[in-house]
């Protein structure tokens, strides 16, 4: 198995067909991104929420 | 027979517990394999005699396209235990399913535009596949919808179950347009029954990529129902001990 590309340019470039390519992979790699964001987002979110509402339950003496 | 087994995994707080421990390994697998994958089918995997460097985009439309429409078994099977055996966690799963298996169509539809204009000459085709590809988008966004369409959680549930398992006769039709309307987009280059139409050395990066897309569903899926079951139990004790302490101390 060896490395199909004479340089970083010529991976980057792919011969013309770079820009498809590289460009399917970032709409895949920010898609994919998202989805484990939104999660660990939300999360922190229901902490604040279930805090908040501790606070409310138990009012300070 | 002993059905406890059933009866535990429909707990919310039996799951969250499992979970806790598999989801990391699972992350961690899903982005190595992922990783190691991208980088063979990018650099290492020789170049396709007839479609050059962008035949590459393979090794993520065709693992995204699996999970696609696994991901949607996956939706409609929890939708029917939820109907059939009023399983809270079920309903849970079916919901979660829908947003990760709307991307991963989206991914595949997305890729597979980029993929056809060097390689078709066109973006788009009212191609079979594509076609039914397109219809499992809109079933995928028809579920997330109805689950904030209706006030009662009940009757969003019941009604998304329903359009899910309406929906699954779509699943074979898009498995076998390529071969019922034989038009642009190209049959299955992997064969479960008779030999594949691929090289070793391009077969390989893709089939990690397929197990890696596979445990990043599971991973996906397990994250996404972990956070529902806190949204939705945010009530009880065991989640607020949870969330404010960090751990639970007496598990059942």
């Amino acid at each position: 198995m060896k490395f199909q590309f004479e340089s970083i340019t010529d991976l980057l470039f792919m011969s013309g067909h770079g820009p498809y390519v590289w460009g399917a992979y970032l709409v895949t790699f920010c898609a994919v991104g998202l989805l484990i964001y939104i999660p660990y987002k939300l999360k922190r979110q229901i902490i604040a929420q279930v805090k908040r509402q501790q606070k409310l339950e138990k009012p300070a003496h | 027979m002993n059905w406890q087994w059933f009866h535990r995994l429909g707990s919310p707080r039996w799951f969250y517990e499992k979970t806790s421990r598999w989801s990391p390994w699972v992350g961690t697998l899903a982005l190595i394999t992922m990783a190691v994958g991208v980088m063979w089918g990018l650099g290492f995997a020789p170049e396709d005699s007839k479609q050059g460097n962008s035949y590459r985009i393979i090794f993520i439309h065709v693992p995204a396209a699996f999970l696609a429409l696994a991901g949607y078994y996956v939706m409609a099977i929890a939708g029917a235990v939820g109907l059939i055996w009023r399983m809270k966690l079920s309903f849970m799963v079916m919901k979660c399913a829908a947003p990760i298996g709307a991307v991963l169509t989206f991914i595949s539809l997305v890729t597979g535009a980029v993929w056809g204009k060097p390689t078709w000459g066109t973006w788009w085709v009212w191609d079979a596949r594509i076609t039914s590809m397109l219809i499992l988008f809109f079933l995928y966004l028809g579920v997330i919808a109805l689950q904030g369409a209706y006030q009662s959680r009940d009757l969003s549930n019941k009604s998304s179950a329903i359009l899910s398992l309406v929906g699954m006769i779509n699943i074979p039709i898009i498995y076998k347009s390529v071969d019922w309307w034989f038009t642009l987009h190209q049959p299955a280059t992997l064969k479960f029954t008779g030999p594949s139409s691929i090289d070793p050395s391009m077969a390989y990066p893709l089939l990690i990529m397929i197990f890696g897309f596979y445990c990043l569903y599971a991973w996906l899926l397990m994250m996404w129902t972990r956070l529902e079951i806190l949204e939705q139990e945010q009530k009880t004790n065991w989640v607020k001990e949870l969330l404010l302490t960090g751990s639970i101390k007496n598990s059942a």
